[in-house]
């Protein structure tokens, strides 16, 4: 028996605009506001991805359930990401739903603001795992039961974190120099959990879709359904599940439309229900059916992202590691504003690809990092980042102070105590 | 391979660029055992030694060279031509910059006649009728280099219609040309009517070399200091770099800003940063050479390149090897093969204003241009753009029916 998994991460950042240092002090909160024909402008990105790649991509997906009820997938939705599609494109949204209601797909769990969290503060993580739940039972009537994080950034003492919080699932990147000798494709229990199951991406399968599909110079081109049914088929008598994670804008958005993506997808399952013993589930349904062969240690970060697999993406230069530590020592402060705006701001600027675009890895290189950045360069990313960082902390501060004077003037507060 | 070279003066005797590229690329062509014939013009008396730093002791034998007395200078325009003539009081010199530009032409066409080679190239318009007079009585094809044009030197304002035409001719004359970026092969294909197709691209470079000087200039005790270096003319963008210093001022006022260069711009520049009332935050070096020059760079925090039009721009590779990050307009051709660096466009001031105050306030930002940079910058060497050079021949040669 092979089980396929497909989950589909669905997220787009709130993109900082161009903040120049003298505007610190100056601008108005909505830092994200780029209405430029640069692709700063989240609108503008959001709309162009939902023509190419979450329209036409959830059609086919629907297609596809209507015409085999037993075809599923997951998705994780980032807050972010649902907060853009109700300001700027609500039919997304609503397609989504759509889906949803069908009852073949689950959605997962992940810090609302795609956030490096779990590493800074694990109350700030808990709390946006929580905001990220009531989001979606409010949108799509769900309770995920499964977590995953930002960009599959895991480690032993994750999965611990995530056990006490209730969640009977995990994923994680299955990529070899991780898992050594062992197979992806079966489930794991990680070290020091009790109950918990680990599913791991099969990158070799996953990457033949997300990466190599449209490369002419890889042997295996032009990569037809039937082929890469047989591929999972084989995994019969030597694994339980293949699971298949990647990026949504694979369909549409990395892989035009013209590569031939959505017949591949529109005639996969054909294929994959052909050899009698295959068949799709969900992570939940995963976890379910299958035990957890062995106890797995990942002591050490890994992620999803570049071929390190590590957090070298988003924490590997001194711009990134002095960003981020900034911004996390604002948590105190900016909390006891108990302003909302104030809050969401300074959270959506925790998304992980702030820190992704300041990454000068291979920057000379020309590589995925620099097709990826709306900026012209890590430099240019820092330096708005800071900015806009900089302005936000000017706004904490004079409403705290603002705070503390109404306290004195109603003798709320010991003024010994707050002289400092 | 043996070339006939019309060239310019090498450092640390040079006055810019210019004379950098010709030493780089002659140094870089000599290692691939390119045998060179090497021509210019030089106003002082001779010191014969001083191509011994490329060709080493062997010159005597395996190289040759030609240098004859002119008051040719590479960034030479018709006023100054006539001042250093009438300095000189002597009548072997042309009565004008062109007239000295057709005597320069004369000896080169002597000299092509004695000499045995199998190509010619020259560099920039003040040797392209060398080059072309050369081919004329040899029929060897003619290789013209493109380090700037006139458009480039004057902004586009002004340009001298003697000196475009003798651009234009060697362009037109030569069987191949090389531009020094993409920015310039743009520049000649939009002003010069030539087909892209007989433009070859091969940007400049840098050798990299260690220089720790390490006296802490008392000027960094209580400020941070933003360097400009470069001829003070209206090419460079002197006035830009004034104006942002202005705007950076009054957000991060413990900052000096070092003028180094010297050119027509200066008098006009000092004015303006008097009249800004910044007269005592900018400090004006002169033109430095040799050890001065890698001195003001490790001074430095930032290396502002402000340039109008620059058709590549080694400064800012010199300023990395020094440690110290660069800022350089995006209207200039190293931008095309520097990435870590920040870039602005010339004009706007804001921007760059924003791009300085932003290295002298978050030290991370310094720190990872620098680092990064250096990194980079090791993967320029002369001999990579030397062996570019040498394609262009062949393929010169292959035109013209081989050697």
């Amino acid at each position: 028996m092979v089980s396929v998994c497909f989950y589909f991460q669905v997220h787009q950042p709130f993109r900082v605009k161009k903040h120049s240092i003298f505007d610190i002090g100056k601008s108005s909160l909505d830092y994200f506001s780029d209405n430029s024909e640069s692709n700063l402008n989240n609108e503008k990105i959001i709309k162009k991805v939902a023509q190419k790649c979450y329209l036409p991509t959830n059609s086919v997906l629907l297609e596809l359930i209507k015409k085999y009820p037993n075809f599923k997938v997951s998705f994780s939705f980032s807050g972010v990401i649902l907060e853009q599609f109700e300001k700027y494109c609500p039919e997304v949204l609503s397609s989504f739903q759509e889906l949803v209601k069908t009852g073949n797909v689950e959605i997962l769990s992940e810090t609302y603001y795609h956030s490096l969290s779990f590493l800074y503060s694990k109350e700030e993580f808990r709390e946006q795992i929580n905001l990220h739940k009531q989001l979606i039972q409010k949108i799509f009537a769900q309770t995920p039961k499964v977590f995953r994080n930002t960009e599959l950034i895991y480690n032993d003492e994750l999965a611990k974190e995530i056990e006490s919080l209730g969640f009977q699932g995990i994923l994680a990147e299955g990529h070899d120099y991780i898992l050594g000798w062992r197979s992806p494709n079966l489930i794991y229990k990680p070290q020091g959990t009790t109950n918990m199951k680990l599913l791991l991406k099969n990158y070799r399968l996953s990457d033949d879709i997300a990466f190599r599909f449209s490369e002419r110079s890889w042997q295996e081109w032009p990569l037809t359904a039937e082929k890469y049914a047989n591929w999972i088929s084989a995994v019969n008598g030597s694994g339980n599940v293949v699971n298949l994670f990647m990026d949504y804008e694979t369909f549409g958005e990395h892989q035009w439309a013209e590569t031939g993506i959505f017949d591949f997808l529109r005639t996969l399952p054909e294929y994959i229900f052909k050899h009698p013993d295959n068949n799709f589930k969900t992570p939940s349904e995963v976890v379910e059916s299958y035990p957890a062969v062995a106890e797995l240690s990942i002591p050490f970060f890994v992620s999803w992202a570049d071929i390190e697999r590590d957090l070298s993406a988003w924490l590997s230069n001194s711009m990134q590691h002095s960003a981020i530590n900034k911004l996390f020592s604002l948590r105190n402060k900016v909390l006891s504003t108990k302003n909302p705006e104030l809050i969401a701001a300074w959270r959506k600027l925790q998304t992980s690809d702030h820190f992704y675009y300041m990454c000068t890895k291979w920057f000379a290189d020309g590589d995925v990092h620099k097709y990826f950045n709306p900026y012209e360069s890590p430099y240019d990313a820092f330096i708005s980042y800071m900015n806009v960082l900089h302005d936000l902390e000017l706004k904490i501060n004079a409403i705290n102070k603002e705070d503390i004077k109404k306290s004195l003037s109603l003798g709320l507060l010991d003024t010994k105590n707050s002289d400092n | 391979m043996k070339v006939l070279m019309f060239g310019w003066e090498f450092p640390p005797f040079n006055s810019g660029g210019l004379g950098t590229a010709c030493y780089g690329l002659t140094k870089g062509l000599s290692n691939k055992g390119v045998d060179i014939i090497f021509v210019l013009p030089k106003s002082v008396p001779v010191n014969a030694d001083f191509l011994k730093i490329i060709f080493g002791d062997s010159i005597a034998s395996a190289k040759k060279h030609y240098i004859f007395n002119s008051l040719l200078h590479p960034y030479i325009t018709s006023a100054s031509y006539n001042s250093r003539l009438s300095a000189k009081g002597s009548s072997i010199y042309g009565a004008n910059l062109f007239e000295e530009v057709n005597r320069y032409s004369l000896i080169a066409e002597e000299i092509a006649k004695q000499e045995n080679f199998d190509i010619i190239h020259s560099h920039d318009w003040l040797t392209f009728k060398s080059g072309i007079a050369a081919k004329k009585v040899s029929h060897k094809p003619l290789v013209v280099h493109v380090h700037a044009t006139e458009f480039d030197r004057t902004g586009g304002n002004g340009i001298n219609q003697y000196v475009y035409e003798i651009e234009r001719h060697g362009m037109h004359e030569a069987d191949l040309i090389i531009a020094v970026s993409n920015y310039t092969k743009n520049k000649i294909v939009e002003h010069y009517g030539v087909s892209p197709e007989k433009i070859r691209v091969v940007h400049n470079s840098v050798e990299f070399e260690n220089y720790t000087l390490e006296q802490a200039s008392k000027l960094k005790e209580n400020n941070k200091i933003v360097l400009f270096l470069g001829r003070i003319t209206l090419q460079k963008g002197p006035d830009y770099f004034i104006y942002a210093a202005k705007k950076v001022l009054e957000h991060y006022p413990n900052t000096i800003f070092v003028v180094a260069g010297s050119g027509d711009m200066e008098k006009q520049i000092i004015e303006k940063v008097a009249e800004l009332g910044i007269s005592d935050k900018v400090l004006f070096a002169g033109f430095l050479r040799g050890k001065d020059v890698h001195q003001a760079y490790q001074m430095a925090d930032l290396y502002v390149m402000p340039s109008v039009s620059e058709p590549f721009g080694i400064t800012p590779l010199e300023s990395i090897i020094n440690g110290t990050p660069v800022l350089i307009s995006k209207q200039s051709g190293v931008s095309e093969v520097l990435s870590h660096c920040l870039k602005v466009d010339f004009w706007d001031i804001l921007e760059m204003s924003n791009k300085i105050v932003s290295v002298l306030q978050y030290p991370e930002l310094h720190t990872s241009l620098k680092e990064n940079g250096k990194r980079e910058i090791q993967r320029f060497s002369w001999d990579k753009s030397a062996e570019r050079c040498l394609n262009v021949y062949n393929e010169a040669l292959n035109f013209a029916g081989g050697i």
